[in-house]
Order: structure tokens, then C-alpha cells, then sequence
């Protein structure tokens, strides 16, 4: 559309045209007391000039931006059935200039990854990478394919669409809203249109994950630590646009770990973990072992590992159960085994 | 010598973000300077001056700093080139929320923070709608949903600007930054003629009414200098 053709049309005109509009017209204060089913040409010249001097209003540069936005907008919706069906890394190098220890490494969705390695190895940086989708231009000169193609510049620039989500220990919620309304202000921001199915799902995920159930109308700040963790991960794994999920080690408290990975990984998501805890790092499908900044080496859970999994599975679910007897003040006793 | 002007609401993580980002560009041999703009206190000085980036700091007083800003920006860019900078950074922090800083063909990054509230984005005014590089912080804080939504927030404002979350304290995020605010090609030598990208009201000065135009004949009124020599 030319600046032209968008003077003749009302701002009423143009959002049944393109109903995300509505979000941006929102945030115009010039409009308030205006008639929307006027057309822009018409509104400009009812503006005073005061006001518009007070408010930096600028009607070149308002239709400059309101083109962009109505043309990024239709590529992002034309693009949000774009499925990353694989992600893969080339192998850059270590920092001490060193080939990393593996050839193609693949991501696909429902699959799990840890990553171990010291504090400082280059745990970051990878996310890193990933996150800019490098291409050779980051200083470990690591090099990234989407579905096995050169992947386009919109994932490191828009502000819409990013490649990584990520979870980590010290997040909090800090918005002053009910876990609905929280939700509501998520979804409409994703512009996904009849929301409720979603948000009921969200938060009977969410209450799944954590031992104590909370309502629609509790305010998010004064969710538990257990609870806000499962209602990030819920709202992560069936609201977020990015296909992968990054994990910084989920704490071992007041959330079911093994059902929040299910959750993620029944959405479709790629999920990455970082984790020195065997009951975690064994319940992923590989393992990326950093070191000295680069990749060292990439291992595949053997049987043997997960035969062992299943141990300390059993060791751990003796220690919950232990805690929450503990809790509810009962004496513990031997299992009689 | 490139030039790069930073703003955004004060504590937003300006100072933390230049500084992550000039590691990485020290790391190619560039060499960075700084300029504080500000109101009436400022400690970013020290900070710049620690991290070995020569700086200078220009307080305003009862002006605005914006104003301020572009009564002296031209002064301060002759001392960048003076000192043979690779890359100048201004860094101001935006108070009025209604005069921006930026200059047509002059990169301009506004930095924001996550936890300054789901409006802010619409609050800020032309120091987020003009800016070519939209960095938000504190992202380590806040859950992802929320990081979502206020990077939501950001686009409605400035669908055009590149979006990106750095973090001030790790530095996640700033080395991608780096490679965006350095450019081989750019060479400012002197910020006469260029322009404002847009005019700031209230009149205290000649830009006061409107002037855009940069450079010392164009400056009228209340106009007060950045002291380069003892500072
Ligand atoms: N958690 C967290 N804190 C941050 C981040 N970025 C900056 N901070 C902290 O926020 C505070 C303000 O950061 P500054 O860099 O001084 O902010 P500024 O915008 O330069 O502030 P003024 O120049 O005074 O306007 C400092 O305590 C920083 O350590 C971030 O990404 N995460
Ligand atoms: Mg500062
Ligand atoms: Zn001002
Ligand atoms: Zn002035």
C-alpha cells in the first residue's frame, strides 16, 4: 500500500482490514477524542498543533511507521506456520582455536539436550549462538541451518520472533495481574484470537506441574516459588512463538521435572538444558560436554544410562515422598521393601 | 570515527550494556570513547573511566538534557576525532519523554528495561519511535511471557527498529550488539549540517524553536557549553 492509498482510509477501515492494527492504533494518543471512521488525511488536519508539538506527533513519519507495521505484521502471520522441523549446528572452533569435537550436530523438535560443562566453558555463548543464529560471525565461528537452509535474517532482528525462549532459575513474574488477565495480555500480544481453550490449558498444565493448585484469579506475585515456575513453564510450552526452549536447571522443588520436560516436549518444542544433575541430564536424548569455549564432545544416552535413570528415579521419588510426609508432620519410617 | 547515540529512561541499563559491548569491540583492537549526558548527578564517568574508556560528562542542570545534548554533541564529536576513536558512544538519559536525542544518519540505540512497566513502550515518545536499535534489559528478571510481551509492546512502537535483549550484568547479547554499532564505512568527521531527526519543543534555545541544523552559528539563546578542557 502506498503512503497515498492509506491517507484516504479510516483507522475503523483499516483494522477490519487488518485486525492487528488495533494494538498499534492503541498506542496513539493524537487519536483519543478523534472518530476513528475518519479518514488519516482528514484526522491530520484536525489535529492542533499544540498538541501534536506536545506529543512529538509526526504524521510523515506515523504513516512511515503504520506501512512498516501493517508489512511486517503480514509477514510475521505468513510466517507463524513456519515450522522449524531442525535445527542443526556446524562446528566452529574452541578458544584456543581448536576444531569442536563433532561434525553436524541436529535439533529436533521433541527432543531433549543437556549441556554440561563447567561455569565459563562456553555454556553461554552456545545459547548465544544459537539465539543470533550465527553464521560464522560470532567468535566461536559456529554456523547454523534452519530445516538444513541458510535461515532468514528475521530471526535475529524481530522483535516478534525469536529462536530461543528461556527459563531460568531467578526469573519472577513482576506484573501487577491475575494469572487470567496475565495470560489474556499474553496471548493477545501473540494475537492468538479466541484465547480461552488456551488459557484453560495453561493453567491446568501449570497446576499438574506444581503440588499445590492455584486459581485463574490468584495474582501472579503472590504465586509460590513452585507455582510461578510451573505456570512459566506451561505458559513457555503452549504460548510462546519460539520453537526452542532453553532451561537453566530446574530446582528440584515444589514442581514435577519429568512432567514439565513431557509438557514441553508434547508442544514440539526443541528443548535444551543446562544441568549437572544425572536425573535430569540422563532424561535427555543427548548430552553437548563444553569445554575450553567449544564443543568438546556430543554423547548419546546409552541404555546403560537409562537403566540407571530408572534408578535414581526410584531413589528420588523415595525422597519426595519422604518430604512430604515430613511436611504434613508425620513420623518417617523404614519402607518395608 | 563512528558515532553512536545512546538513550533511554534512566537506570534502563545504559551504562551496563556500552560497557559489556565495548569488551567485545576492544577485543578487535577498536578504540572506544564516551560521553555521559545528564541532569544534575551523574557516576558514569568513573564507571567509563575503570573500564579504561576515556569519557567526558556534560550536566545540564534546569535545561533538558536533550537540549543540552545537542548544544554540545558537535563539540564533543570534535574531541572523538581528536583523540582518534574508532567509536564515539554518547550516552543520555532521557528524561522528558519528549526530546530524543537522535541525529539523521547517526546510529541511535534506545535502551530499555523490562521491568519499567507493559506502557512504558507507548509512554517514551520519539526516544523509542526514532531509534534504530531497540535494546531491552533486565530480561534475567522477569519470566519469559513477560519478556514477550514487552518486546510486543516495543514492536507495536517501532516496527522498523532491530529488537534485541542484552543482558547489563553477563553480557548475554552484547557481542551481537557490537557488530551492529561499528561500522568499517562510517567515518563522522564533523556533526555540522547534519539534523536533528526530530525538532524539540519548548523554548529555552534556538533549538528550542525548532532548529535542527547543528553546528555553533546555528545555536541562540540560553545556550550552555560542555566544559571538554577541565573535565
Ligand atoms: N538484573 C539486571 N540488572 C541490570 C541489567 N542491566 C543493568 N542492570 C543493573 O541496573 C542498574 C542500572 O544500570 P545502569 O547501566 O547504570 O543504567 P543507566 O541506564 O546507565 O542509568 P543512568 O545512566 O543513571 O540513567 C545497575 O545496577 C545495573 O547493574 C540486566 O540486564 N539485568
Ligand atoms: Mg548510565
Ligand atoms: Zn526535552
Ligand atoms: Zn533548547
Amino acid at each position: 500500500m502506498t503512503q497515498n492509498e492509506i491517507l484516504q482510509q479510516s483507522p475503523q477501515v483499516l483494522i477490519e482490514k487488518y485486525p492487528f492494527l488495533s494494538s498499534f492504533f492503541e498506542g496513539q494518543h493524537w487519536m483519543s477524542g478523534l472518530n476513528p471512521a475518519q479518514s488519516l488525511a482528514e484526522l491530520f488536519v484536525l489535529i492542533d498543533e499544540e498538541f501534536a508539538e506536545d506529543q512529538a506527533f509526526d504524521a510523515d513519519a506515523f504513516i512511515g511507521q503504520l506501512i512498516d507495521f501493517i508489512t511486517e505484521m503480514q509477514a510475521f502471520i505468513g510466517n507463524d506456520s513456519f515450522k522449524v522441523n531442525k535445527l542443526t549446528i556446524l562446528p566452529g572452533t574452541n578458544k584456543s582455536g581448536e576444531p569442536e569435537g563433532f561434525e553436524k550436530l541436529d535439533f529436533k523438535p521433541k527432543t531433549i539436550t543437556s549441556i554440561v560443562g563447567p561455569t565459563g566453558s562456553g555454556k553461554s555463548r552456545l545459547l548465544a549462538d544459537i539465539e543470533w543464529v550465527a553464521q560464522g560471525d560470532t567468535p566461536t565461528k559456529r554456523k547454523m541451518l534452519i530445516n538444513d537452509q541458510l535461515p532468514d535474517s528475521v530471526w535475529r532482528f524481530s522483535g516478534n520472533k525469536k529462536l530461543v525462549a528461556q527459563l531460568s532459575q531467578n526469573m519472577n513474574f513482576v506484573m501487577d495481574l491475575t494469572v487470567k488477565e496475565f495470560l489474556e495480555l499474553h496471548a493477545k500480544s501473540r494475537m492468538v484470537s479466541d484465547a480461552d481453550d488456551l488459557i484453560n490449558r495453561i493453567i491446568s498444565s501449570a497446576n499438574e506441574l506444581a503440588g499445590e493448585k492455584f486459581s485463574p484469579d490468584t495474582a501472579i506475585t503472590a504465586l509460590s516459588g513452585g507455582q510461578s515456575r510451573a505456570l512459566m513453564i506451561a505458559d513457555t510450552a503452549l504460548l510462546s512463538q519460539s520453537p526452542v526452549v532453553l532451561i537453566d536447571e530446574i530446582e528440584n522443588a515444589g514442581i514435577d521435572r519429568k512432567k514439565a520436560l513431557e509438557i514441553l516436549t508434547g508442544e514440539d518444542k526443541i528443548v535444551l538444558m543446562a544441568t549437572h544433575d544425572p536425573l535430569l541430564a540422563l532424561m535427555a536424548d543427548q548430552r553437548i560436554v563444553i569445554k575450553n569455549g567449544g564443543i568438546h564432545s556430543v554423547i548419546k544416552t546409552s541404555s546403560e544410562e537409562r537403566a540407571l535413570l530408572a534408578e535414581l528415579e526410584q531413589a528420588d521419588n523415595k525422597h519426595q515422598k519422604m518430604r512430604t510426609a515430613l511436611r504434613s508432620g508425620a513420623v518417617l519410617q523404614r519402607e518395608n521393601e | 570515527m563512528n558515532l553512536v547515540t545512546i538513550s533511554g529512561p534512566p537506570s534502563s541499563g545504559k551504562t551496563a550494556v556500552i560497557l559489556k559491548t565495548a569488551e567485545s569491540l576492544k577485543q578487535r583492537g577498536l578504540k572506544i570513547g564516551a560521553v555521559k549526558f545528564d541532569c544534575l548527578y551523574t557516576e558514569d564517568d568513573v564507571a567509563y573511566e575503570k573500564a579504561g574508556i576515556p569519557v567526558k560528562k556534560g550536566l545540564s542542570g534546569s535545561l533538558c538534557p536533550d537540549h543540552y545534548f545537542v548544544s554540545n554533541i558537535e563539540a564533543v564529536t570534535a574531541w572523538g576525532v581528536e583523540e582518534k576513536f574508532d567509536l564515539l558512544v554518547s550516552e543520555s538519559a532521557g528524561l522528558c519523554n519528549r526530546c530524543s536525542p537522535y541525529v539523521k544518519d547517526i546510529k541511535a540505540v534506545c535502551v530499555i528495561d523490562n521491568l519499567s512497566g507493559i506502557n512504558t513502550p507507548r509512554k517514551i515518545g520519539p526516544m523509542l519511535r526514532m531509534a534504530d536499535i531497540v535494546v531491552i534489559t533486565k530480561g534475567d528478571i522477569v519470566s519469559q511471557a513477560e519478556r514477550e510481551v514487552f518486546a510486543a509492546g516495543v514492536y507495536a512502537v517501532n516496527p522498523g527498529a532491530v529488537i534485541m535483549h542484552v543482558n547489563g550484568l553477563t553480557g548475554q547479547g552484547a557481542y551481537e550488539l557490537s557488530t551492529l554499532l561499528f561500522d568499517e564505512n562510517q567515518h563522522i568527521d564533523t556533526l555540522k549540517g547534519k539534523k536533528l531527526r526530530f525538532s524539540m519543543p519548548s523554548a529555552l534555545c534556538s533549538y528550542c524553536l525548532g532548529e535542527t541544523r547543528i553546528g555553533e552559528s546555528y545555536q541562540m539563546g540560553n545556550v550552555r557549553k560542555i566544559d571538554l578542557k577541565n573535565n
